[in-house]
């Protein structure tokens, strides 16, 4: 067994786990905190992704231990008081989601797109979620959400 | 009191209610729930494509740390535990039944694809559960494997009572009608095409968790299902043996279905069962290499076809011989998706005198073969379509114009094919014609003389399709071999303060009921959209339903909700009739207002509600007091959408890529509810295509190993291989519901794929390539223009 602690969309949390556990079930079932998905065990679909100090992790691929005293952000992290972030608004108002299952690490992933490049073309878009399945939508939307997202960032 | 506002009802595109839970992972998905005092279970599934059981040894994986409990088939046999069923079947030609083989959950003595369910491994923790499987020792005696579809009927025998691996021989159309026609045709057409094997990928793999309540002798399940209903009745009545009304079975917030989520499997039955020997909730997630494995998967027929024209290239006949790969078991609609959702379909949307088909369905030692995503349409289509695209080709002609002459006039309608099915309604030429602008049609072959400058090669490539879904009339589909009805239900309740409940018995994994539903009860009476809640997937709280699939939701489920509306209409004019003191006849509903006809004598939605359920002033003589109404629509035909799809491709000759570089489709869907919801499930159905097209494939080695058995051997498509889309309708009113609404969801995975691969052929065709099969990879283009090259320079 582990002690876990860090600090979970602003909270501080520990656990003690065993050494083994994934991020994503420390978040999961530790944590009780579902919102970030499990869609495959290769790290492929991209469900799982949250922030780990600000940069996009695929959570079933780090062990909990190895986020000892960082930050971790969820999709449960990112609305403000007032209202969703950008990114979220942005897939609402451009049908970006369908069934929501992959939406998370969809939104999470394209929020550090945006961030690392704040104007992305389409290709760059596409290119950037490459790492993110969508088996409902055809992308389509979901490009257009991002591209909505960053002009609403940058506001 | 109800908001007044109509703007968001009927043809706006409102922006969806369930977005916000989803958004901010709020959704509650079956693996998200969690019960105390839950154990877990984790399968011990079958290495083999076929063997024979010999001994299980469960001894050690028994004193494992953690373990609670361990069940194989004879724990199964021993408390006579059913397993699933199939849930249609069909006549053979020399009038026998289909030959159904029994199913057990754990398998009972022999196994018959790899992945199949061997041992239920139960313990404190998954962990622990998959730690003890790890001990479980199984002898098998190896069985010869039944891979290949073509010679499927002189390989081993899987059943005992399915000779020659054949579950069916089905026919359908006038044999002697089209052999004449095909005799006597001016150019006769032939070709073979595969139609490759899908699997399903829903990104929520299927989960299920059951608990039992001693007190109350029932049980609960929570699973990952496309219709809780069916669920219950196969669990309850065919699997387990215990009335219906002691299963609850709730589907809770579902992450995609795509047809994979239709049926009752194996692992939720075991869930059950194993809730009450053990009286603690069971739980189970399949991990991904589960879900390729043990999901059904779909598609995988061998088409035969021959098309006969005339003289002026008007098509007079058409035969289709098919085998259709079914896998190891069948399914709730195994049978049904190759033959009555696939052979009526032939006649597409052209006129075509004589048509027959024969179909067979044959057992492989693969997982089973069920509906996926258009479900024998779009193997219809993908035939039909690339024969048309043949023919043009053999005869010299434009394809797009050797369609437009050979397609059913407007006048013409009803339509009765040779094949069953009449077409209600449609008008094939103006989504032809509008498609073919909006991908600029006329201005391709200077961009293909561009593109040749640039040294790639480009295509362009059309399908025409129709389907036929809202699936069905009941009585036409008990005649045809269903063994449910194909209603839906709808209940209406209206709150005293006004508010209004819909209980539905479709199912939105994904579709955005919430949305579509609400703005259809908003529009009918007259008040905000955010009056409306809709309630689905528990089959406590909802009457009945028979689920989604088929795009059935709204033709049929929307059909419903009106009716029940209607009613509640109905009973609140009787009663603002009598708070105003006129006859029932001259008060008019209109913009949530009961009004006197001729006076401004008025009285809001909300003023009834209230009445009703505070009767104080009452037609108590004439009513019961409450404002709710339940509805079930049975339809009196299929609806059949229709459009054209067309794709243009350009080819790197030195990779053989295929970069897909534009997309135009127009869809007649009939009228829409929620155009911005309608064309996001156009764009997933385009999608499903263009990967079924270019990138997937489910591949079994010749030992019946599935070789794509995860993300990385199996080609999802991803953001980077699609284009934007241009999507655009046409509107023909389905005459036979009160919507006028025909069905979006499987549309774009019927039309894409023969579209994309006529681009891949037109591309090629200067060169010499004739075929191309699916899914056309790299490696396949590249061979392609190798060996056409190679051919040239001879």
């Amino acid at each position: 067994m582990t002690t876990v602690s860090f600090s979970l969309n602003g909270k501080q949390v520990s656990a003690d786990v065993p050494d083994n556990t994934l991020l994503v079930n420390f978040i999961r079932e530790t944590m009780s905190m579902t919102g970030t998905h499990v869609g495959c065990d290769t790290s492929q679909c991209g469900a799982c992704v949250v922030h780990v100090e600000c940069e996009s992790v695929k959570s079933c691929t780090m062990l909990a231990a190895a986020a000892e005293g960082t930050s971790v952000t969820t999709i449960e992290g990112i609305a403000h008081d007032d209202g969703l972030h950008p990114m979220q608004q942005a897939f609402h108002e451009n049908h970006g989601l369908q069934c929501g299952f992959c939406t998370p690490g969809m939104v999470m992933a394209a929020i550090e797109l945006v961030k690392e490049n704040p104007d992305p073309s389409e290709t760059e878009i596409r290119e950037g979620l490459e790492g993110n399945i969508c088996r409902c939508t055809g992308y389509h939307n979901i490009v257009k959400s991002v591209q909505a997202g960053a002009r609403m960032m940058g506001e | 009191m109800p908001e007044g506002s109509t703007k968001d009802g009927i043809g706006a595109s409102l922006r969806r209610k369930e977005d916000k839970r989803f958004l901010t992972g709020s959704g509650r998905y079956t693996d998200d729930i969690t019960r105390p005092g839950q154990l877990h279970v984790h399968f011990v599934r079958s290495v083999h494509a076929h063997a024979n059981i010999k001994a299980i040894r469960t001894d050690a994986a028994e004193a494992a740390e953690g373990v609670v409990a361990i069940y194989t088939g004879e724990h199964v046999a021993a408390d006579g535990i059913g397993g699933p069923i199939c849930g249609w079947v069909v006549t053979n030609r020399d009038g026998s039944p289909t030959n159904e083989p029994p199913h057990p959950i754990l398998a009972n003595g022999t196994v018959r694809y790899v992945g199949d369910h061997v041992v239920a491994v139960i313990a404190e923790t998954l962990e622990q559960a998959m730690n003890a499987a790890e001990l479980v020792e199984i002898d098998y005696e190896v069985l010869a494997p039944v891979v290949d579809l073509a010679n499927a009927a002189s390989g081993a025998q899987l059943h005992e009572n399915v000779p020659n691996n054949m579950y069916f021989d089905f026919e359908l159309g006038d044999e002697a009608a089209a052999t004449a026609a095909l005799d006597s045709a001016a150019t006769v057409v032939e070709l073979e095409v595969r139609n490759n094997r899908l699997i399903p990928n829903a990104m929520e793999p299927r989960a299920a968790l059951a608990e039992y309540d001693h007190i109350d002798d029932a049980y609960t399940l929570f699973t990952t299902s496309q219709n809780p209903h069916l669920t219950r009745l196969v669990i309850g009545a065919f699997m387990l043996n215990i009335p219906e009304s002691k299963l609850r079975v709730v589907a809770p917030d579902v992450g995609g279905g795509f047809g994979s989520k239709i049926y009752v499997y194996p692992e939720e039955a075991v869930c059950t069962w194993a809730s009450k020997k053990l009286r603690r909730p069971i739980r189970w997630t399949a991990d991904r290499s589960e879900s390729f494995l043990a999901d059904a998967h779909g598609r995988d027929h061998i088409n035969k076809i021959r098309m006969g024209l005339d003289k002026d290239n008007r098509i007079t006949g058409l035969r289709v011989d098919t085998l259709a790969n079914l896998g190891a078991y069948l399914g709730a609609f195994s049978v049904v998706t190759p033959t009555i959702l696939h052979a009526p379909l032939l006649s597409g949307c052209y006129k075509i005198p004589a048509i027959y088909t024969n179909v067979k369905g044959m057992a492989t030692t693969t997982a089973r073969v069920d509906a996926y995503r258009g479900a024998g349409r779009p193997e219809a289509t993908y035939l039909l379509e690339r024969v048309m695209d043949t023919a043009a080709r053999q005869v010299g002609m434009d394809p797009a114009e050797f369609r437009r002459m050979n397609f059913i006039p407007k006048d013409a309608f009803p339509y009765q094919t040779p094949v069953a099915l009449q077409y209600d309604i449609g008008d094939y030429e103006p989504p032809l014609d509008k498609a073919m602008e909006m991908i600029d049609y006329k201005g391709f072959e200077a961009r293909r003389a561009e593109a040749a400058g640039r040294g790639k090669y480009r295509g362009i490539g059309l399908s025409s399709y129709i389907e036929a879904c809202g699936i069905a009339p009941s009585a036409v589909a008990g005649a045809l071999g269903a063994r449910v009805g194909l209603y839906e239900s709808a209940t209406v309740r209206v709150d005293p303060t006004g508010t209004v409940n819909v209980f539905t018995g479709a199912h939105s994994h994904g579709q955005g009921h919430d949305t579509t539903f609400a703005q259809i009860v908003a529009d009918k009476l007259g008040i905000g959209v955010g009056s409306v809640e809709i309630i689905h997937g528990d089959s406590d709280r909802i009457p009945f339903g028979m689920g989604t699939y088929g795009s059935r939701s709204l033709a049929v489920g929307g059909a419903a909700i009106v009716k029940a509306v209607d009613k509640i209409v109905d009973k609140a004019k009787i009663i603002a009739a009598h708070l105003m003191e006129a006859a029932d006849a001259d008060v008019v509903f209109a913009d949530g207002k009961f009004t006197v006809a001729g006076t401004d004598n008025e009285k809001g939605f909300g003023e009834i509600a209230l009445a009703a359920y505070v009767p104080h002033n009452y037609p108590h003589d004439r009513l019961e007091p409450g404002l709710e109404e339940t509805a079930f629509y049975d339809p009196l035909n299929f609806t059949y959408p229709s459009g054209t799809h067309i794709a243009e491709v350009e080819i790197d000759p030195s990779t053989g890529v295929v970069d897909l570089v534009d997309w135009a489709c127009c869809d007649d869907f009939g009228n829409l509810i929620n155009p911005m919801i309608v064309e996001g499930q156009v764009h997933g159905g385009i999608a499903q295509g263009v990967g079924q097209a270019l990138l997937e494939n489910a591949h079994y080695d010749e030992t019946g190993q599935l070789i794509t058995a995860s993300y990385m051997d199996y080609c999802m498509p991803r953001a980077d291989d699609l284009p934007n889309f241009k999507v655009d309708y046409t509107v023909t009113a389905c005459t036979h519901n009160d919507l006028g609404v025909k069905g979006c969801g499987e549309a774009g995975a019927i039309a894409s794929p023969p579209a994309l691969i006529n681009a891949v052929i037109d591309a090629l065709a200067p060169l010499g390539v004739t075929d191309m099969s699916m899914p056309a990879s790299p490696e396949k283009v590249w061979r392609a223009i190798q060996s056409a090259q190679a051919e040239a320079a001879e």
